[in-house]
C-alpha cells in the first residue's frame, strides 16, 4: 500500500485531536472526587469497574460477533480468588488480584474450548450454560467458596483505603485497559474478528483459522472481565454467588447494549446510565427491577445500537 | 434407582414437558428463544390459583391459566416482537427484558409468599402403585403430561395446521413462498406455546408452589431440555424432559453436591458438540 | 416523614452544604432528627418476609407517633433484594448519603454477613433482629454489630432436643435447607440429643430453593425413625410441609420443625397439612400471655394477618433501640454510648410479656416455648405453647468457654456425640 497523502502525527496510535479529547476526559474523571460526596466517588467507581466488564464482554459481540451471557461468571471467579487468596491465604493484594485475573482468563478458556464452534443464539444458551455450571460449583463448595455466605475480607492494601485513592487507582486501571482493548481490536487480530463477525465462510475461504481467532478473542475478553472482576471484589470486600450468577451476566450485556454494541467506550456510558438510572429509580420505588425490564424492551426496539450508536448515526445524518 | 425415586422423576419430567414443550415450539418455528417462558409459566399459576380458588374448581383454572397467558404472549408477540423480527439476539433480549416485567408485576399483584393451587379432592390423598404409597395428584400430573404429548402429536402429523408447523420449522421462507400465511401460523403457534406454559404453571402449582423466583427455575430447566432434545421436535421434548427429569432426581439423591452440574454439564457438552440436540434438524437456510 | 422525600432533600442539602465536612455540621444534627436506615428483601426469593419486617417497625413507630426521647425518628427504607451485593449497595447509601445513624434490618444471613463486614470499617451500629448467623456473636464478634431481640440459630434447638429426648424419642433424622442457618439450628438439636443417648439415625441436606422434596421422602419414609425435623424457612417450608402430608409422611412420623418452618409466614397460606406440627421458639403468636395476646390482636387487627416472626422481631429490635435511646436522652451521635447502652438495657415492653435481656455476648436469653400449631375457632391456624424452658442461654447449659472452643457448627461439625 503506497501512502501517496500525509498521514495526521500519531501519538500511541491516537491522532493529535484524539489525544486532546482523552487528556480533557481523564482530566475530568481525576477531578471528580474533589467535588463529589463518598457515595458519589463510590458510584462512580462502581460505573467504571463496570464500564471495563461492558468492554470485555463487547470485544466479543461488538468485533467477533457473539454476546455471551457468561461473562458475569467470569467476572465473580475473578473476585472469588481475590477474596480466596486475600483473606484465606493471606497473600499480598497485588498477588491475589494478578491470581484473580489470570483465574478468570482460565475459565473463559474453558469455555472457549467449548463455544467456539457455535455462534449465534447458541453461543448465548452455551455460555448462560456454562456460567450456571459456575455459579452451582461458587454455590455448593461451601468449604472453599463458604456457599450462600460468601466470602469477606479486607482485601483492599492499606493505602487505598479511602474511596477517593480507591477510585483513582481503579482510574487509572481503566484507563489502562481500555487503551489496552481499543489498541486490540484496532490491530490486525482485531481486524479478522470483525471480519469474522461480517462473514465467516469468506474468512475461511481466505484460510484464515476462524476457530483459533475466536478462541483467542475469547480469551482475551476473559482476562479484562477478570481485571474487572478483582477491581469489583477489592471495591466491596466481599464476593458471594450473586456476583457470580446469570444476573450479573445480563447486566454486563444490558450495559454494553446500552452504550452501543461494537463501540467499545460505550462500555461506560452504558455503565454510567444503567447505575446512575438504578440509583435514580431506586430512591423512589421498588420496581427496580420493571423499569429495568421496561429499558431493556424500549432499547432493544428503539435504541438496539446504544446511546452512542445513536450519537454516532445523529452525527452521521447531520454530516449529510 | 427405586420404583419412588422413579415415580418421581417421571412425575416432575411429566411437568416439564408440558412446559418445554411449548418452549419448543415457539423456538422451533419462530427461531425465538422466549426467555419469558418461565415468568410466563409463574403469572399463569398465578392467575390458575386465583380463578380456581374463587371458582373451586381445578379445571376452571387451568382453562382460565391457558386463556390467560395466551392472551399475554399475544401482547409479547404482536405487541413488542414485532418490532424486531428477524433479529435472533434482539428478540432474545427483548424477552429477557419482558420475563423481567412479569416477574416483579407478578410481586406487586401478588406480593412474595407462597401460593399453592388448591388439588380438587378427588385428587387428593395417595395410593398403592407398584408397590409404593404415592400421591395421586403426581400420578394425574404424570397422566396429563403423556395426555398433552398425545394431543400435540396428533396435531403436528395429523392435522393442516401441524403439517405447516413441522414444514416451517425445516423451512419457513419455502413455506411462505407456497402461498400459505406463514404469519398466521406463528401467532397460532405462539399462542399455543404461551397457553402452555399457563398450564403447567397450574400444575406446577399445586405441588411445587409458586412463589418469585420459581420462573427463573423452571426456564433454566426447561432451557436444559430444549437444549438436550433439539430444536423443534416433539420426540427431542420429551426425550429431553425424562432425561433432565430422571437426572435431576437421581442428582438429588446420589450426588447432592452436584446437583447442577448433574443437568448443565450434559447440556454444556451438548452444546459444544451436538448444538442441534438428540434429535433437532438443521434448519434448512 | 416517608422515605423518598427523606432521600431527596438530604441529598439536594448535602449538594448545598458541599463536600467539606465541618464540625459545625455534626452540632446542628444533634438537634434534628433520628435517622434509621432500614434494610429488608422487598423484592427477590424473600420479598414476603421483607414486608413485614417493615411493617413490623412501622407498627412500633406508629404507637409511639415517631419519636423517641423527644426528638423525631425518620426511618428510610431500602431493599436489598434478596442479595448481598444490593445490600451492600444500600448500605452505604445510607450511611454515606442517607447519613443514618444506625442501621437495622436484613433478613437472610448473607446480606446481614456483607453489611456486618460494612460497618466493621464505618463504625455505624448495626442492629440484627432477624440474622442468625451464631458467630457474629461468638466466635467472630463485631463491636458494633448488636443482636438485638434476635437470636442465635442453635439456641432454640438445644432444649428442643432435651424435650425430644422426654418424649421418649430415641431415633430422629433430619432434613434441613443446607446452608449455615440451617447446620447451627440442626447441629444444637443434635448435639443435646446425642449427648441425652438418643441417635441422629440420617441427616438430608438440601439446596436452598428445593421444588421438589419427593427425592428426600422417598429416603426419610424407608428409615424407621420416631421423628423427623425439619429446618426449612419460607417457601421450601411451604413445600415440604405439603409434601410431607401428601407422601403420607404425616400420618406415620411426628414432624418437628425449625420455627422458621411453623411462623405465620408459611402457615398462613397452608390448611391441615400443618396441624399438630411442634416446634421451639421465644415467641408463640397463640400464646395466652396477655401482653402476646394484646400485640398480636392490635397487629391483626392494623394489618388484616397475625404476626410473625418478621414482625414481631423488628418490633421488639427497634423497641429495644429505643429504650435505650430514652435512657441516654437520644444521644444518638454518641456511638459508644448507644452500643454500650443498648448492651446493658433490659427490654421491659417486649411483646413476649417478660423483660428480655442480653447476655456478656450480646445475645438475648428468652424463655424457649415449645409450641405446636392448632386450629383457631376460625379456621386460621397458628403455634400455642405446650410447654416452657425458662431462661435459656445461646449456649444451653455448657460454660461459653467451653462451647466455643468446639468448632462452629456445619455440614461436618453436628455436635453429635460419638459413641
Amino acid at each position: 500500500m503506497t501512502q501517496a497523502t500525509v498521514q495526521p502525527v500519531r501519538i500511541a496510535g491516537m491522532t493529535g485531536g484524539a489525544v486532546a479529547v482523552v487528556l480533557a476526559v481523564l482530566a475530568v474523571a481525576a477531578a471528580l472526587p474533589l467535588v463529589l460526596t463518598n457515595y458519589q466517588i463510590g458510584l462512580a467507581t462502581e460505573m467504571l469497574i463496570f464500564g471495563v466488564l461492558a468492554m470485555s464482554i463487547d470485544i466479543l459481540a461488538g468485533f467477533a460477533g457473539r454476546t455471551s451471557l457468561g461473562h458475569g461468571a467470569i467476572f465473580g471467579v475473578s473476585g472469588y480468588v481475590v477474596v480466596y487468596a486475600s483473606a484465606q491465604a493471606g497473600l499480598p493484594p497485588l498477588a491475589a488480584f494478578a491470581l484473580g485475573v489470570i483465574a478468570a482468563t482460565l475459565v473463559a478458556v474453558v469455555f472457549a474450548l467449548l463455544a467456539v464452534r457455535t455462534s449465534g443464539v447458541y453461543f448465548l444458551l452455551l455460555t448462560l450454560a456454562l456460567g450456571m455450571i459456575v455459579w452451582g460449583i461458587c454455590l455448593r463448595w461451601t468449604q472453599v467458596t463458604g456457599g450462600e455466605n460468601g466470602m469477606r475480607g479486607d482485601v483492599r492494601p492499606a493505602w487505598l483505603v479511602t474511596h477517593q485513592a480507591f477510585y483513582w487507582a481503579v482510574l487509572t486501571a481503566a484507563a489502562v485497559v481500555s487503551y489496552a482493548m481499543w489498541r486490540f481490536v484496532r490491530s490486525p487480530f482485531g481486524l479478522t474478528l470483525l471480519g469474522i463477525r461480517d462473514s465467516e465462510s469468506r474468512m475461511r475461504s481466505l484460510g484464515y483459522n476462524v476457530s483459533l481467532h475466536l478462541f483467542i478473542g475469547f480469551a482475551v475478553s476473559g482476562f479484562f472481565a477478570g481485571v474487572a472482576g478483582a477491581l469489583y471484589a477489592m471495591f466491596n470486600n466481599f464476593v458471594s454467588p450473586s456476583t457470580v450468577a446469570l444476573a450479573q451476566s445480563v447486566e454486563g450485556v444490558l450495559m454494553m447494549i446500552a452504550g452501543g454494541v461494537g463501540t467499545l467506550f460505550g462500555g461506560f456510558v452504558g455503565a454510567a446510565a444503567i447505575i446512575a438510572l438504578e440509583n435514580a429509580v431506586s430512591a423512589y420505588t421498588e420496581r427496580w427491577q420493571m423499569v429495568l425490564g421496561v429499558t431493556f424492551i424500549l432499547i432493544m426496539i428503539f435504541a438496539p445500537e446504544g446511546i452512542i450508536g445513536m450519537l454516532r448515526a445523529m452525527l452521521a445524518r447531520k454530516k449529510r | 434407582m427405586n420404583t419412588f425415586q422413579l415415580l418421581n422423576g417421571l412425575t416432575f419430567a411429566a411437568l416439564l414437558f408440558v412446559v418445554a414443550s411449548g418452549f419448543t415450539l415457539i423456538f422451533g418455528l419462530l427461531r425465538i428463544v422466549n426467555l419469558a417462558h418461565g415468568a410466563l409459566y409463574l403469572f399463569g399459576g398465578y392467575i390458575g390459583f386465583a380463578v380456581a380458588t374463587r371458582t373451586g374448581s381445578f379445571v376452571l383454572g387451568g382453562l382460565g391459566a391457558m386463556a390467560a397467558i395466551a392472551a399475554i404472549g399475544f401482547v409479547l408477540d404482536q405487541g413488542l416482537l414485532r418490532f424486531v423480527r428477524g433479529n435472533e439476539l434482539r428478540q432474545v433480549l427483548l424477552t429477557l427484558g419482558f420475563a423481567f416485567v412479569l416477574n416483579d408485576l407478578a410481586l406487586v399483584i401478588w406480593g412474595g409468599d407462597s401460593f399453592t393451587v388448591p388439588i380438587p379432592q378427588l385428587l387428593r390423598g395417595g395410593m398403592r402403585v407398584f408397590g409404593v404409597f404415592y400421591p395421586i395428584y403426581r400420578l394425574f400430573v404424570l397422566v396429563t403430561g403423556i395426555v398433552v404429548f398425545a394431543a400435540l402429536w396428533a396435531l403436528l402429523n395429523h392435522t393442516r395446521l401441524g403439517a405447516l408447523i413441522r414444514a416451517g420449522v425445516d423451512d419457513a421462507e419455502m413455506v411462505e413462498a407456497s402461498g400459505v400465511n406463514i404469519r398466521r401460523v406463528f401467532l397460532v403457534t405462539f399462542l399455543l406455546g404461551s397457553a402452555l406454559a399457563g398450564l403447567g404453571g397450574l400444575m406446577g402449582g399445586a405441588f411445587l408452589s409458586l412463589y418469585p423466583s420459581a420462573d427463573a427455575e423452571i426456564l433454566v430447566f426447561s432451557l436444559a431440555v430444549v437444549i438436550i432434545g433439539g430444536r423443534g421436535s416433539l420426540v427431542g421434548v420429551g426425550v429431553g424432559s425424562l432425561l433432565v427429569g430422571l437426572l435431576n432426581t437421581l442428582g438429588q439423591v446420589m450426588f447432592p453436591e452436584f446437583a447442577y452440574f448433574v443437568i448443565f454439564g450434559p447440556m454444556a457438552l451438548l452444546l459444544a458438540f451436538r448444538p442441534l440436540g438428540l434429535f433437532g434438524r438443521a434448519a434448512s437456510t | 416523614m416517608d422515605r423518598r422525600k427523606f432521600l431527596k432533600t438530604s441529598t439536594a442539602a448535602l449538594a448545598a452544604a458541599g463536600a467539606a465536612s465541618a464540625p459545625w455540621r455534626r452540632a446542628s444534627a444533634q438537634a434534628g432528627p433520628i435517622k434509621i436506615g432500614l434494610l429488608a428483601p422487598l423484592t427477590g426469593v424473600v420479598a414476603s418476609g421483607g414486608k413485614e419486617m417493615v411493617e413490623g417497625v412501622q407498627f412500633y413507630l406508629d404507637s409511639v407517633n415517631s419519636q423517641i426521647a423527644g426528638r423525631k425518628v425518620e426511618l428510610v427504607i431500602e431493599d436489598d433484594a434478596s442479595n448481598p451485593d444490593t445490600a451492600l449497595q444500600k448500605a452505604r447509601r445510607l450511611v454515606e448519603q442517607g447519613n443514618c445513624h444506625m442501621l437495622i434490618g436484613n433478613l437472610l444471613a448473607n446480606t446481614g454477613l456483607a453489611v456486618a463486614n460494612y460497618v466493621k470499617g464505618t463504625g455505624t451500629p448495626y442492629f440484627i433482629p432477624i440474622i442468625a448467623a451464631d458467630d457474629l456473636t461468638q466466635r467472630q464478634r463485631i463491636k458494633n454489630v448488636i443482636r438485638v431481640a434476635g437470636y442465635s440459630a442453635s439456641a432454640f434447638t438445644h432444649p428442643f432436643g432435651d424435650w425430644a429426648l422426654k418424649q421418649g424419642y430415641r431415633k430422629i433424622a433430619t432434613i434441613s435447607q443446607d446452608y449455615t442457618f440451617g447446620h447451627e439450628q440442626c447441629g444444637g438439636l443434635a448435639q443435646v440429643f446425642t449427648e441425652g443417648g438418643g441417635e441422629i439415625v440420617q441427616q438430608f441436606w438440601h439446596p436452598l430453593n428445593t421444588a421438589d422434596f419427593s427425592p428426600y421422602l422417598g429416603q426419610l419414609s424407608d428409615l424407621k425413625v420416631d421423628a423427623i425435623f425439619a429446618m426449612e424457612t419460607g417457601a421450601d417450608a411451604t413445600r415440604l410441609i405439603r409434601q410431607y402430608a401428601s407422601f403420607g409422611l404425616k400420618a406415620r412420623t411426628p414432624l418437628l420443625a425449625a420455627m422458621n418452618g411453623t411462623d405465620q409466614s408459611v402457615i398462613r397460606t397452608l390448611g391441615e397439612e400443618c396441624d399438630g406440627i411442634i416446634a421451639a421458639a421465644h415467641f408463640a403468636e397463640g400464646s395466652d400471655n396477655p401482653v402476646t395476646q394484646k400485640f398480636t390482636g392490635e397487629y391483626e387487627a392494623k394489618y388484616g394477618k397475625i404476626p410473625s416472626l418478621y414482625g414481631f422481631s423488628m418490633y421488639s429490635g427497634i423497641m429495644w433501640v429505643a429504650e435505650a435511646l430514652e435512657k441516654i436522652g437520644g444521644k444518638v451521635e454518641d456511638r459508644e454510648l448507644l452500643i454500650d447502652t443498648v448492651l446493658k438495657t433490659e427490654l421491659t415492653g417486649s411483646p413476649l410479656g417478660k423483660t428480655v435481656r442480653l447476655d456478656s455476648y450480646g445475645n438475648p436469653i428468652y424463655d424457649v416455648q415449645i409450641r405446636k400449631v392448632v386450629k383457631r375457632a376460625d379456621g386460621k391456624y397458628w403455634n400455642v405453647p405446650v410447654t416452657s424452658y425458662p431462661n435459656v442461654s445461646q449456649f444451653w447449659t455448657y460454660d461459653p468457654e467451653t462451647y466455643m472452643k468446639q468448632p462452629p457448627y456445619s455440614r461436618t461439625f453436628q455436635g453429635i456425640k460419638k459413641t
